[in-house]
């Protein structure tokens, strides 16, 4: 068959039995996964020593696609499942991939408690603006105003900001970009691989089934229009008032600076206090000699 | 040479938004589940891959003619 042999470059990292996904039409998921593979392909990253770990949502389902170690764990708590695969074998690169409400609502303390210790992770938060599996619920990232099956007459709170939420937090790498960037995408994670250190990587997403349709930008071709018409740059950002920013998407690098790492720090400790060193130790477990 | 996986492609035409020469077109022609894929010109493609990127269904993929 035509089709087979000449499949999609990045064919080569996915369960290609599995496909087509799960996701709806025009999903920014199938985006994001893209540009994970582009990423990897940019850094100097082995792809067989990628582990990824998701919580529950739709974009947590990415991992199951991904032809690598891949962990679904319960929801909001992919942050402590991938603490847990850094600290037993910190040579591996660990990505997790989790959606607005999985590291925001209920994942929120894992995950400023993750950007506070610096632990080597590369998190793509994944932010559609909505619980887009469970029926279009409010999100803590759904713009004020904003429709949704929770939201009749339009949501009233003020929405998180993550990346400047992971920048309060410590993160060493913060950067945010939309779908309709995927060439910025792929070198922020690019870029977050290569951080020693803990990386949030916020993608706004476009969410065409449940976003669109309770906002009146029902097709995903009008979902990206939109977030071209409202992305500005960090540096516009700065000289608008608060009034001019409601609404708008400010993209960039938020934060890009390196301090100590938890496991780094972890192991000094066990060097100054044990006579193991803390290789010798993974060794033991995993190749048991 | 541009390929597009008809059984992949659920029409979400995002090809059709990002492709800055207009390759895409939405058409009528329906795959096997009843999804008007694309029509493409080969003719006007410049091999930028950012159709590659932005498909999310990983349906199109683009050769080197050599």
């Amino acid at each position: 068959m035509q089709k087979q042999e000449h499949p999609h470059k990045f064919m080569k990292y996915l369960r290609s039995e599995r496909l087509p996904h799960i996701f709806c039409p025009g999903c920014g998921n199938g985006i994001v996964m893209n540009t994970i593979f582009n990423a990897i392909e940019m850094s100097d990253k082995d792809f067989d020593n990628i582990s990824m770990v998701s919580g529950i949502g739709c974009s947590s389902r990415i991992p199951g696609y991904v032809k690598c170690d891949s962990l679904h764990t319960t929801h909001g708590r992919a942050l402590a499942f991938a603490t847990g695969l850094k600290i037993a074998n910190s040579q591996q690169d660990v990505i997790v991939v989790t959606g607005d409400g999985d590291a925001t609502s209920i994942g929120g303390n894992h995950l400023i408690h993750a950007a506070r210790r610096n632990i080597d992770l590369t998190v793509i938060c994944v932010n559609n603006d909505i619980y887009g599996m469970t029926g279009g619920q409010i999100s803590p990232t759904s713009p004020e105003g904003s429709y949704a099956t929770t939201a009749p007459y339009g949501s009233t709170d003020k929405p998180f900001n993550i990346s400047e939420v992971a920048k309060a937090a410590g993160a060493t790498y913060v950067a945010k970009y939309t779908t309709a960037q995927p060439v910025q995408v792929s070198m922020a994670i690019k870029d977050g691989l290569q951080n020693k250190g803990f990386s949030l990587i916020e993608v706004i997403s476009a969410c065409p089934t449940y976003y669109g349709r309770k906002n009146k930008i029902k097709t995903p071709t009008d979902m990206m229009n939109w977030f071209k018409q409202n992305t500005i740059t960090l540096q516009q950002a700065e000289n608008m008032s608060d009034e001019e920013l409601v609404g708008k998407i400010v993209t960039g690098v938020y934060i890009n600076k390196p301090r100590k790492e938890f496991v780094e720090s972890l192991d000094d400790l066990i060097d100054k206090y044990s006579d193991i060193k803390s290789e010798e130790n993974i060794k033991k477990a995993y190749m048991s000699d | 040479m541009i390929y597009l996986n008809d059984e992949l492609c659920k029409g979400c035409y995002l090809c059709v938004n990002a492709c800055p020469k207009q390759v895409y077109t939405p058409s009528d022609k329906l795959n096997h589940k009843g999804v008007r894929v694309p029509i493409y010109d080969v003719d006007k493609c410049v091999k930028c891959q950012l159709c590659t990127l932005m498909c999310p269904d990983q349906a199109i993929s683009i050769e080197d003619d050599d």
